[in-house]
């Protein structure tokens, strides 16, 4: 008996206990401020944002995308005021602005006077009518991606790599058109021009493009080309670079990415604040955190898939926090695939979206080469 | 008491009307949706209401379109007859080789796989098919490959199968299990050799069965994404692949509706011709 009656005064007691306390714990959760976020994979993930989380009693609640094309749409199917922060890629940030999605940047607000490159504090596109619309956080290098028991580093220093007959029936597509077209226009020694294609260019790349069709073995998204890559299935993949490969390189893969003599493409990923949005102050700390020492070194380290750092100090602190991964992507001064070096000698070109043709022309010839 | 003609009704329309309303609001509805948004436009990344022919027009210009259809039929034809093939064996040892207990464990078993997600039973066949996989694993003890399974042709099939042969199985084993066992004795009786009796009693007596059992499996194959996708390596694309590629670059959804309907009326000719051919008289003779 009194044990029962014990248990039933504990369960009253715990009872009375667990009601009293809801209105605390829900006030609590109350004040916690979501931030809806539009992003890539892994933007929003706890490697990335739990400290940011926790200091400032924020939750980030993550919509991913894959591709430019599906973030615009997703913005333009949603209601006004969506999306509290946006990540995009820098090529679709004059979209966002031409479309009113996206508010107008402070310049003082960031540090541009930390900036690795001078191109990332006037980006192209991030500016409209000397107005900032986007802060560039993080980019990385798009060439030849392979395995290095079959393909030699000199080898893969051209894009020519991928017709080896070594590598027949081997060699993996990322699927999006932008960047795999992009690396053929560059085989065709266009150059800074990549971009902007006359007729007889545009026709010549898709000549090349459909050259290499009997050597592909797949068309992959991100799960896959990472699975295709690291099991050997694939043993060269267009349209992609160090972003998979480093997360592969880093578990022990014989993997590699490297630019070749015909150039490689930038990624650039650039935070914008969504149109309307009443939580511009907590968005503005986060860009700043993404900017900051910290924040540089968690972009580097990402689980999803690397990133090279855009500012001086996040470089230095890089450098001292995570050496190997510093090397590893060569994110040191002197060395000779470091990105800023290969931005300076006019190795790369800055991701875009055609210029002579609509992206439904470039999209219409992936389907009819996949096809093929 | 005698119920009226008008409690009937209402007795009757009271079960009836959940299900009418329900296809209605969840098939009539979003089909006709789907019908009217193949005639919109896209400006700006944004659908906008519209009624024009331009996506009707550009999709069936498209070489890569028909491709895809007529790859899709062929793959999924194939699938389907090869998993009738493959399930048939099986299906027959469980239907007259087996108790009745042990069929019911069978059948209990070939369900179990539809606990798991299809997405995560398709990805486990990486380990198996791979280059360096289980499978190749058993060649090479025999110095032989290693094949390519992956990203093949055979890939997708496998993946298509993986959805479709328990499935299949458990209709052909439920079908001929409820075969009336004194037909089969009689034509023993009568001299018939096995290979007749299947020929000539079994297969005709289970062709219901059966042939809703290949249109199940060829509805499924049709439009599935995942093994082509995942297993095929997307080459070539199928047309659940080519709707992903139409609405990714450019928001094409109205043009991803003309390929859905397109499926659609594919899809209800087959089911349409399949059921008709199941249950024909003169197939009953």
């Amino acid at each position: 008996m009194t044990t029962k009656k014990n248990n039933r005064r504990n369960f009253l007691k715990l009872s009375g206990a667990t009601a009293l306390s809801i209105p605390f714990v829900s006030r609590a959760w109350a004040s916690t401020v979501e931030l809806n976020m539009l992003a890539w994979y892994g933007h929003g993930e706890p490697d990335i944002v739990s400290e940011f989380e926790a200091a400032n009693n924020v939750k980030f609640v993550p919509k991913y995308y894959a591709g430019g094309d599906n973030m615009l749409a997703l913005i333009a199917q949603s209601p006004p005021g969506t999306y509290d922060i946006i990540l995009s890629d820098a090529e679709f940030v004059q979209q966002l602005n031409m479309a009113g999605y996206i508010e107008d940047l402070e310049p003082s607000d960031y540090p541009f006077d930390d900036m690795l490159h001078e191109d990332f504090t006037k980006f192209p596109g991030h500016w409209a009518n000397g107005k900032l619309h986007s802060v560039m956080v993080r980019g990385g290098h798009l060439g030849v991606s392979y395995n290095k028991t079959v393909i030699s580093e000199e080898e893969a220093q051209s894009y020519s790599c991928f017709w080896k007959p070594e590598v027949k029936g081997k060699v993996g597509h990322f699927d999006w058109h932008l960047p795999n077209l992009g690396m053929m226009s560059l085989y065709k020694g266009n150059g800074s021009g990549l971009w902007d294609l006359d007729n007889k260019k545009w026709q010549a790349v898709q000549d090349v493009t459909m050259s290499l069709r009997s050597q592909v073995g797949g068309y992959f998204d991100y799960g896959g080309t990472f699975n295709s890559l690291k099991n050997g299935e694939m043993l060269a993949m267009c349209g992609i670079g160090d972003w998979i490969t480093g997360v592969l390189e880093k578990d022990g893969a014989p993997v590699g990415s490297v630019i070749p003599k015909e150039g490689g493409i930038q990624w650039t990923e650039s935070y914008c604040i969504g149109k309307g949005t009443d939580k511009v102050d907590i968005i503005k700390k986060f860009i700043n955190y993404m900017l900051s020492p910290v924040g540089q070194v968690k972009s580097a380290q990402m689980a999803a898939y690397p990133g090279f750092c855009i500012t001086k100090a996040g470089r230095a602190a890089l450098i001292e926090a995570d050496p190997k991964e510093a090397k590893r992507s060569h994110q040191m001064e002197g060395m000779p695939n470091d990105p800023i070096a290969l931005i300076n000698d006019g190795r790369i070109h800055y991701r875009d979206i055609p210029k002579q043709q609509t992206l439904e022309d470039w999209n219409d010839f992936w389907s009819e080469y996949k096809n093929a | 008491m005698k119920p009226t003609k008008n409690n009937l009704n209402i007795y009757s329309l009271t079960f009836r009307l959940p299900i009418i309303i329900w296809q209605l609001l969840f098939f009539v509805g979003p089909v006709l949706f789907m019908v009217a948004m193949s005639f919109f436009l896209v400006k700006n990344y944004r659908m906008t209401e519209a009624f024009e022919f331009i996506n009707w027009t550009k999709m069936f210009s498209k070489n890569y379109f028909w491709d895809s259809y007529w790859f899709t039929i062929i793959i999924a034809g194939t699938s389907t007859l090869l998993t009738m093939l493959i399930a048939f064996p099986a299906s027959f040892t469980l239907a007259f080789k087996v108790s009745d207990n042990i069929r019911r464990w069978a059948i209990f078993m070939l369900i179990i796989p539809f606990f798991t997600s299809y997405l995560v039973r398709t990805f486990s066949w990486y380990v198996i098919l791979a280059e360096k996989g289980v499978i190749n694993a058993f060649f090479s003890y025999l110095d032989l490959g290693p094949f390519k399974m992956l990203n093949t042709h055979i890939g997708t099939l496998v993946g298509y199968m993986t959805l479709t042969l328990p499935l299949v199985i458990i209709l052909q084993t439920v079908t001929m299990a409820n075969i009336d066992r004194n037909l089969i004795e009689a034509a023993y009786n009568l001299g018939c050799k096995p290979k007749s009796i299947i020929q000539r009693v079994i297969i005709p007596l289970s062709k219901t069965g059966f042939i809703i059992a290949a249109v199940f499996c060829f509805i499924l194959s049709f439009g599935d994404f995942v093994a082509p996708f995942y297993l095929g390596g997307s080459q070539e694309p199928t047309l659940p692949i080519l709707i992903l590629d139409t609405t990714k670059s450019g928001q094409q959804w109205p043009r991803a509706a003309v390929v859905a309907i397109v499926m659609m009326i594919t899809l209800f000719s087959i089911a349409f011709i399949g059921i008709m051919t199941a249950y024909s008289k003169s197939f009953k003779k």
